[in-house]
């Protein structure tokens, strides 16, 4: 590929007028190792009216992403058809019937929109909404209920927390409402952010029960696309932990009733989940642990880490065991794979950690991400928490609620006891293992590299002109537009309807995914015959 | 799966439940994307725009570019004139487009901003255009979200010059580029001139040719808009989706506006090629002919394939209109006819069409939902049906087969490249159907039942 440089940002930038090219200049960063600290770059800020970003909003990140994929919940978006719509059945949490979860308590299949009219919009839509709830408890008997909110039901005023409560009180079920209006912060990452508050002040905590095992751990951050949550089931139940709940993919309202009845949160997806790890260790004490599962060497070193944390031998040599059986049963599947990949080059478009953590996987079949950025993302999935102390609120971030959590005097306590671990022991393997911390993607980027925050279409298409990746990562309304301009594109928001991705079975998936989408052979095709100067023309970045 | 439905039917009153019918922005995004040059725009907060893009690509699979007002609190606030103003300004410097197509979101519609003010204010570099429509998704469907996008268009870019030429209007009401194209050649084998629009061929069926056109060769040229004003016949191809352009068009420029139906099916292709023969003294080409002919060919050798058969059938109002009378036209019976899209018309026209068949015992409904449509065949089943993807998931609950039609169509391909309308489009449905059935029948027979030959 050709070699970016820090001019890489103006040229990409050039076509702009000076107040775009101003803003847009913060949000890419050129990774130079020479600076030896980390850069800053601007992120969680807005995007400027008529750019064509690839960002969502925030009902998309609440119902979307995080409370949708409860099965045992019915999620009733309230307001005009639309959302509720466009979030029905997009996001492929799978789910599954369970000795907890019945088949007849999963709704994931369901619509359900109070699909306002004008008169709900002139005269509120809060009956609607209550009747709408009556109707679905008579029918379909859910254990509970989510309300989530679209654009005008904030600003007509409809009070869904009241109806919420209402609700509650006429049919005993907990009814929790999400005010997740789309225009709330600048993106999805709002919406996760109350979804976390709601979760963590309305449901976490109310469960009573704590399953069985030594070893019982929450996956927060994973959303079970294409089966990546059961994946890590298979692994790490082999290895001797206790799924508590995967959060949110393939989750019951059972489970998150008793999340804190666990002794270690794994975090997945940072900037989706961070928070409700957060708001556990201060309330309850649970330490946490940034994984990630994608990819072989990263999956080992996870598995390793989580292991360390309870210091049990028993606990680590299972591990190696895994680790060792694994590991040589993919790595010669992965090495043939291998031959198509090397070398080649790619760009990362995609979600609140996956840009980072793909570049693991990435790199076992060598290849590199040589861009890559998030659209939702803050300067801690960059930067590291570290950075959040520093990190300025505007105006756009105070309008998502702090949840200020306190500790639980009955239930809270210290990391190491959750652990299973002395004091003196945990103060060891607070400095061999980064618990409780994220170290953000820019260490992993390598110098020269590029991070950008929000990319947009143009800033993809210039880049690409620039940078000619062999393949680029990211989501539907970007995979089309490099498939025109002739380079393959794999949606990681959804596989591409494939998977699982994650560890070990995952990483064989993705392998394969990705050496077939290189080879083709209509990359080769595009050019007819009679339209041939020569033999290399027909061919990719030729 | 479904295993939480009720076992006894139940009608639910408020709200929807697994909704036949989409918000009004996309229906309004997709027709401006039927104009050569165009950059839709969404005025609201991102979330609309963005699930917008995304599922018209997944409909698609080709690229779908547009911008949005990207409110945040502020501009739900205190107004959204700032962030269009700023949008447009943005949009022409960076991606310099012919033309921006504004519609708003239930958001911006609820704030009350007014748009045509905020216009007049905006800097529209020279030579560029703005047109705008609104899109309250409050009201209405995607299919009204397309027509008004539809109506924006004459209203700001028609015109009559007072002369009138031997040409034809053609809106082809919400259907894919493969039937665009697939009319298109229908008028030119009959020899007459005609402007289209929206057409959105050439620009969602684009073909690979490794250089990536933000505004592709495609659609119709603001000039072809302009000039329609000067077409002597309008021909507004579905009621719900065109008559309102076609109407308006009559109004502001005196062009003679005829409702038909889709031409899906052969009823309604006859209807489209004799009012085209009619009103502009065209015989009918033997080409067109000999297509007609194969289809009642088709019909006469295969009829014992669906025949009598019942089929549940929903979508958007035009399309199933005129799917039901093809339907009826096959012998076969249309027992539940559904749109998500209000409108009493539709109730009325389809027991209209059925009650002339002598088909009594259906139920039709408009602003139904799937969970309805669902509960209606649990009560007493269909042998088959036709609907967009969402309706893959009654099939598999009820075992039946599902024939993908109309808009969206999220997990099959090809489809939005192969015509359901004309005479080919005919041969197209008896295929998909005929097969479905026969699939069935096969996947289901004993042993001694097996046969070679069907």
């Amino acid at each position: 590929m050709a070699e970016p440089d820090a001019t890489v940002i103006d040229g990409v930038l050039a076509s702009c007028p000076d107040t775009v090219k101003k803003n847009r200049k913060k949000h890419l960063v050129v990774k130079n190792e020479a600076a030896g600290c980390c850069q800053q770059i601007e992120a969680n800020t807005r995007t400027i009216p008529g750019i064509i970003t690839q960002r969502g909003c925030a009902y998309a990140g609440c119902k979307g992403v995080v409370m949708g994929p409860v099965k045992d919940m019915a999620t009733i978006t309230h307001g005009p058809v639309g959302c509720g719509y466009y979030s029905w059945g997009t996001r492929r949490n799978k789910a599954r019937a369970d000795e907890r979860t019945p088949a007849d308590k999963i709704y994931s299949q369901l619509c359900f929109t109070t699909d306002m009219q004008e008169p709900d919009i002139v005269f509120g839509g809060e009956k609607k909404l209550a009747k709408m709830i009556d109707e679905i408890v008579e029918t379909f008997h859910p254990r509970a209920i989510n309300i989530c909110a679209t654009c005008p039901v904030g600003l007509i005023g409809d009070d869904i927390g009241a109806v919420a409560k209402a609700a509650e009180e006429r049919h005993h079920i907990q009814v929790v409402a999400h005010n997740c209006e789309g225009y709330k912060g600048v993106s999805q990452s709002a919406g996760h952010h109350i979804a976390n508050n709601n979760i963590m002040e309305k449901i976490v905590g109310t469960g009573t029960e704590r399953k069985p095992g030594r070893y019982v751990i929450n996956i927060l951050g994973e959303y079970n696309i294409g089966g990546d949550g059961w994946e890590l089931e298979r692994v790490l139940e082999e290895i001797g932990y206790t799924v508590n709940s995967i959060m949110t993919g393939d989750s019951s309202y059972l489970d998150l009733k008793n999340l804190h009845h666990a002794d270690l949160n794994l975090v997945m997806c940072h900037r989706s989940i961070n928070y409700i790890a957060e708001m556990m260790e201060k309330k309850y004490g649970i330490p946490w642990l940034k994984v990630n599962y994608i990819g072989i060497g990263a999956t080992n070193e996870s598995l390793r880490q989580m292991a360390r944390c309870f210091n049990d031998p028993e606990l680590m040599e299972r591990t190696e065991k895994v680790i060792a059986r694994e590991t040589a049963r993919v790595m010669p599947v992965l090495e043939q794979y291998r031959k198509i990949c090397e070398g080649k080059t790619a760009f990362a478009f995609v979600g609140g950690s996956r840009s980072h953590h793909y570049q693991y996987l990435l790199r076992d079949i060598g290849m590199e991400i040589v861009v890559a950025g998030y659209e939702f993302a803050h300067r801690d999935d960059y930067e590291g928490r570290q950075v959040i102390p520093t990190i300025k609120t505007d105006a756009d971030s105070k309008n998502i609620p702090e949840l200020h959590v306190t500790r639980d005097e009955t239930l809270h306590r210290e990391p190491n006891e959750y652990l299973g671990i002395t004091k003196e022991e945990y103060e060891d393997l607070k400095s061999e293992v980064s618990l409780n911390a994220y170290e953000g993607m820019y260490p992993n980027m390598r110098d020269g590299e590029i991070m950008i925050d929000d990319a947009n279409h143009r800033e993809v298409e210039e880049l690409v002109a620039r940078c000619k990746p062999d393949i680029i990562f990211t989501g539907i309304k970007d995979k089309y537009v490099s498939h025109k301009m002739g380079i393959p594109s794999k949606q990681l928001h959804s596989y591409d309807y494939a998977g699982p991705y994650a560890l070990y079975n995952g990483a064989v998936n993705f392998a394969r995914d990705v050496s077939e989408m290189l080879l083709t052979p209509a990359w080769k095709l595009i050019v007819p015959p009679w339209e041939q100067q020569n033999t290399t023309e027909g061919e990719p970045n030729a | 799966m479904l295993e939480c439905l009720p076992d006894k039917a139940v009608t639910h009153t408020a709200g929807k439940i697994n909704p036949a019918k989409t918000c009004q922005p996309i229906g309004a995004m997709y027709a401006a994307l039927g104009i050569h040059g165009c950059l839709p725009h969404s005025h609201g907060s991102q979330g609309c725009c963005s699930y917008h893009r995304m599922h018209l690509s997944r409909h698609f699979r080709d690229p779908v570019v547009a911008s949005t007002s990207s409110f945040t609190e502020g501009a739900s606030v205190f107004g959204g004139a700032a962030n269009l103003k700023t949008s447009i300004k943005n949009v022409f410097a960076i991606y310099n487009p012919e033309i921006m197509a504004v519609h708003t979101t239930c958001l911006s519609e609820t704030i009350g901003d007014d748009i045509p003010n905020i216009l007049k204010q905006a800097e529209i570099p020279e030579g560029k255009l703005v047109i705008h429509v609104n899109t309250p998704s409050y009201q209405g469907s995607h299919i009204t979200g397309f027509s008004g996008m539809c109506k924006a268009m004459v209203q700001y870019l028609s015109e009559s010059d007072g002369v009138q030429k031997a040409q034809v209007n053609i809106l082809p009401g919400f259907v894919n580029p493969g039937d665009m194209r697939e009319i298109r050649r229908i008028v030119h084998e009959m020899g007459i001139r005609m402007i289209m629009f929206p057409d959105t061929s050439g620009v969602l069926d684009a073909p690979m040719t490794r250089k990536y056109e933000m505004f592709p060769a495609g659609g119709a040229t603001v000039a072809e808009i302009r000039d329609a004003g000067n077409s002597a016949l309008t021909l507004a191809l579905g009621a719900f989706a065109s008559n309102a352009a076609a109407d308006l068009l009559q109004e502001k420029c005196g062009v003679t506006g005829i409702p038909l139906k889709l031409p899906i099916g052969l009823k309604a292709t006859d209807a489209f090629i004799m009012a085209l023969s009619d009103w502009f003294g065209t015989e009918v080409p033997g080409s067109l002919s000999l297509e007609r002919g194969q289809v009642v060919d088709t019909l006469l050798d295969t009829n014992f394939h669906y025949q009598g058969k019942t089929v549940a059938v929903f979508g958007d109002p035009d399309h199933v209109i005129a799917m039901t009378e093809f339907l009826i036209t096959m012998g076969m019976v249309p027992k539940y006819v559904l749109t998500g899209t209000p409108g009493k018309a539709f109730e009325a026209e389809i027991n209209g069409m059925l009650g002339e068949a002598g088909i009594s015992g259906s139920k039709v409904k408009a602003d139904g939902d799937l969970f309805e449509l669902h509960q209606w065949i649990r009560e007493e089943p269909v042998d088959l049906l036709i609907g967009t993807t969402y309706g893959k998931y009654i099939a598999r609950k009820e075992d039946i087969p599902l024939v993908r039609f109309g808009f969206p169509i999220l997990d099959r391909a090809v489809h939005p490249l192969m015509p359901v309308v004309g005479y080919r489009g005919c041969l197209r449905l008896i295929e998909q159907i005929s097969t479905a059935l026969l699939d069935r029948r096969d996947r289901d027979a004993l042993d001694e039942d097996y046969e070679l030959i069907l």
